[in-house]
């Protein structure tokens, strides 16, 4: 986020968005909370090759972090563990099923929206191989869900709202919420596309699964931007020097 | 200071709202059995499909241990899971405070100063 980017950068991202044009046929996966073996193989390819682009970003931002914001590193370990705490609580809904958050919001708000894709499908792996949780297959739509679309509309949202001067926290509680919730409409979509139904085809059925996914995670969208609100008033009391390093605290004090 | 303070009201304020969401629903819905709604997807998928889906992979692990993991060892991940994070969560803010409590008065700590032992993280 702090200077411009390199030439080599530029031509890193640049050939591996070339490259998953033409790599359909790449054996990646993609999509949170999509179980395993639930999309069609082809989809599955098409994800993981959507995803690409933005982690091989996200790769860059974080070896630009390294270098430049060293002292930062430490908000984004704390950032990548927050999604690991967060997405790990089953946290019981109104509807009387259980569901997770992201705690994707935090990182995109803090970090801008790519290096949150690096933390969000290391989080993914874990509960894919591990938990059996989501899965390998559908690791690129899980990606895309979770660590990539969700992030960039918290972002923009966030970005948004710092335009039109609304309270900060507001802000980052907006955004680290319906980020969550907007994850959960790109699933709904994912799994629309993969499974559309006969009488009303693709909308028909992502209306169904959005009535599965959307009330279950309202409640828990909000507990996640409640969360998001209180750790970022904890780095700002503790953390200051690296937040403003970061470009998130522009003014002094 | 007195920000902080402040602060410190709104903290638990939150925290208690983000618990009582949690909880709430747990006493609203007596005796529903609060299984995951990744499951619940997969039951909408069989509606719309109008079979029972037969997923064309099974997880790695799975195929490995040859049947699904011990519920209690799933836990065990999950703890692990939040373990991880919380450790790492835990470090940093006890790094960034003790900083702030052992500074001396007056100065403020700068990035590349503090980058080496961020660094070692």
């Amino acid at each position: 986020m702090a200077k411009k980017w390199t030439k080599n950068e530029r031509r890193f991202v640049g050939v591996i968005t070339v490259l998953s044009l033409f790599l359909a046929a790449a054996p990646a996966a993609s999509a949170m909370h999509i179980m395993e073996g639930y999309l069609p193989a082809g989809q599955c390819a098409v994800w993981g090759v959507v995803c690409l682009p933005f982690l091989a970003a996200g790769l860059v931002g974080i070896r630009r972090t390294v270098k430049n914001q060293r002292k930062a590193l430490i908000l984004l370990a704390m950032s990548g563990a927050f999604i690991f705490v967060i997405s790990s609580l089953k946290i019981p809904s109104v509807t009387g099923s259980c569901s997770h958050m992201t705690g994707t919001g935090l990182a995109a708000i803090l970090f801008g929206p790519f290096q949150v894709s690096v933390l969000g499908i290391i989080v993914l792996l874990f509960q894919a191989i591990l938990l059996a949780h989501g899965g390998i297959t559908s690791l690129g739509a899980n990606t895309f869900s979770m660590a990539i679309a969700g992030p960039i509309f918290a972002w923009a949202l966030y970005m948004l709202c710092k335009k039109l001067k609304v309270n900060r926290k507001v802000s980052i509680f907006l955004a680290a919420c319906l980020g969550d919730l907007f994850t959960y409409c790109v699933t709904s979509l994912q799994l629309a596309a993969a499974y559309p139904s006969e009488a009303g085809g693709f909308f028909a059925s992502a209306v169904k699964f959005l009535g599965v996914f959307a009330p279950t995670q309202l409640p828990l969208a909000i507990i996640e931007g409640i969360l998001t609100v209180v750790i970022i008033i904890g780095m700002e009391t503790y953390a200051k020097p690296e937040l403003r390093d970061i470009g998130f605290l522009e003014e002094v004090g | 200071m007195e920000k902080k303070k402040s602060n410190k009201g709104l903290i638990i304020a939150l925290l208690a709202l983000a618990v009582l969401i949690a909880v709430v629903p747990l006493f609203a819905q007596r005796g529903a059995d609060f299984g995951g709604s990744d499951d619940a997807g997969s039951q909408m998928v069989s509606e719309i499909t109008g079979t029972e889906y037969e997923p064309w992979f099974t997880p790695v692990l799975e195929t490995m241990l040859g049947g699904e993991l011990p519920g209690e060892v799933e836990s065990l991940l999950f703890c692990v899971q939040t373990g991880i994070g919380v450790g790492i969560i835990a470090f940093g803010f006890g790094y960034l405070v003790a900083r702030r409590k052992y500074q001396k008065p007056g100065e403020t700590p700068r990035a590349d100063r503090a980058a080496g032992k961020a660094g070692a993280v």
